[in-house]
């Protein structure tokens, strides 16, 4: 009996523990008093109106969208461009190559937005929004690159080649045949970039100034302490991520498993 | 195609990433090693092959002692998420039946793409003062004054093995999903007792998907700001909360290249002696 009870007991113990943050985030956004903690009033949606019209926290959202969306772009060119150069061509050295393109992965965040912060006060660029979609490319290229370089296998190899043997130059071979082959490893590395640089606070702290990121915005909004207003955009962010990652799991894994 | 062009070509598509990385991960870096053997003269930088930040390091109690209280927490948190997520994740491998198994991964990591800072004041609500824990529980008259739980170690930890637990979860059942049942079946038909099989077929067996979750978490975890500055409080530092203090208030750059340094000298230590089980190449 003890044996057949406890696991699923147990998987409902760490189930609650694991929504239990999130839950009460989520419940006490819809709080109609001051305070995000129990007792429940409401349900009230007067602080996503409050959050919304906000004009800080709407610029610091589309903030956020932009410098998501531009610096997983570039994060899937780049690892596009390096799975393909090192799958597809002999380069020497192309353990090493692989290592560097890797390497950020093992760093903290905090570290590598250190690094750029000195070279950039260095060199004298001001720090803008610009300067964190940089630092969130030097995160998520190494991501992108593994992702599409794991999934090059000899199956699009053989495509590339009958293609080419009909005689379409390279950049047909790379836009016709393995682009499209590649497209779900290509946007799982798009959305999980988006996600990873939209969730991104240590990085768009240390390398924004006037204009910032959501997670920066409400940094600053904590030192006030807990307010149902936190709660609200803070279930907001959430939502976004969560709505990437559904698109990912969806869309894309359920067609490769097809 | 002659082997010079191929190579001319592979280096055009490959070029800009890597040129990215050079510039913007590779120079940074050796700037940063730079700066850590420079110095300050009140507010102007002298660069040179100063070891003062590193001698600082060893001589100034509240810097060794962060170093000390990083490694303590890191520890806490590695063993306990491995602890409680491997159930977990045993759960899901071999209770949960195989069609809904991916559905309940899904559900059991969806709160791990939070935002570091959205899941740090989610747990403040949690644990704060007049928060979800203590209402419930004074509620239910198992307390009569409230707890001190935010502010406080247990704070810090607890925000950071909730993270955890989900990702190793992760890596352990994909771990545990990839062994074949036949092991199982085997030692089960020599006789062994299901702890016998779990401890001597299946633990070695999911040994370096522990070990890699267990890297993740020591590099995350020895690295973020965000948990212990939110949960914990100022009642003590961690090392990247040391590093934060002396960029901000002290503008000592020099000194947080050094820690940044020690941080990264820590993670390869880890690397190093957890290398054996590690199949990172195959993340």
């Amino acid at each position: 009996m003890i044996r057949h009870v406890l696991p699923w007991a147990y998987g409902l113990a760490a189930f609650a523990f694991i929504y239990l943050p999130v839950g009460a985030l989520v419940l006490f956004s819809f709080q109609d008093g001051s305070l995000p903690v129990p007792p429940f009033e409401g349900p009230s949606l007067r602080w996503y109106a409050d959050v919304l019209g906000d004009d800080d926290l709407v610029a610091a959202l589309l903030h956020s969208l932009t410098v998501a969306l531009g610096s997983a772009a570039v994060a899937v060119a780049l690892g596009f461009g390096a799975a393909y150069g090192l799958a597809r061509h002999h380069l020497p050295g192309s353990a090493v190559l692989r290592g560097l393109l890797i390497a950020p992965l093992t760093v903290s965040y905090l570290i590598v937005g250190l690094g750029l912060l000195i070279v950039v006060q260095r060199v004298g660029l001001g720090l803008s929004l610009w300067t964190a979609g940089i630092g969130h490319v030097v995160i998520n290229l190494p991501l992108c690159f593994a992702i599409i370089y794991a999934s090059m296998g000899a199956q699009q190899q053989n495509a590339e080649r009958a293609a080419r043997d009909l005689g379409a130059d390279e950049a047909r071979v790379v836009l016709l045949v393995t682009i499209p082959m590649l497209a779900p490893a290509i946007l799982a590395a798009f959305f999980l970039s988006v996600t990873l640089s939209w969730d991104e606070f240590i990085i768009a702290f240390l390398l924004t100034r006037f204009d910032v990121t959501l997670p920066v915005e409400i940094w600053s909004m904590l030192r006030s302490g807990l307010s149902p207003r936190l709660n609200a955009i803070g279930s907001l962010v959430f939502l976004v991520s969560v709505a990437a990652i559904l698109v990912i799991e969806f869309t894309l894994f359920r067609r490769r498993r097809k | 195609m002659s082997a010079g062009s191929d190579q001319a070509r592979g280096w055009g598509f490959a070029a800009p990433a890597l040129l990215w990385t050079l510039a913007f991960f590779v120079v940074p870096f050796v700037v940063m090693g730079a700066m850590s053997l420079a110095t300050l003269d009140g507010r102007t930088l002298v660069w040179g092959l100063h070891l003062d930040n590193y001698a600082e390091l060893a001589s100034k109690a509240y810097l060794a002692r962060a170093i000390f209280v990083s490694l303590e927490i890191t520890l806490t948190v590695t063993v306990v998420s491995i602890l409680l997520a491997y159930p977990l994740a045993w759960i899901i491998a071999f209770r949960v039946p195989q069609r809904w198994q991916r559905l309940a991964l899904l559900l059991a990591i969806l709160p791990f793409w939070t935002s570091y800072v959205v899941r740090s004041y989610a747990w403040l609500l949690v644990l704060a003062r007049e928060g979800v824990v203590n209402q419930t529980m004074l509620g239910l008259g198992l307390i009569s004054e409230p707890l001190t739980l935010a502010n406080t170690r247990f704070a810090t930890v607890t925000g950071f093995v909730h993270f955890f637990v989900m990702l190793l979860t992760l890596t352990i059942y994909a771990n545990l999903v990839q062994l074949s049942p036949n092991y199982r079946r085997a030692a089960m038909d020599l006789g062994a007792s299901a702890f016998q099989t779990f401890r001597h077929v299946i633990l070695p067996l999911t040994l370096p998907g522990i070990m890699t979750g267990a890297f993740l978490t020591f590099v995350l975890c020895i690295g973020d700001y965000i948990t212990p500055q939110i949960l914990g409080g100022n009642t003590e530092l961690t090392v990247p909360q040391v590093i934060m203090v002396q960029l901000g208030r002290r503008a000592d750059f020099p000194l947080a290249a050094a820690l940044a340094i020690v941080l990264m000298g820590i993670v390869t230590l880890a690397y190093l002696a957890m290398a054996r089980w590690l199949r990172l190449d195959r993340l």
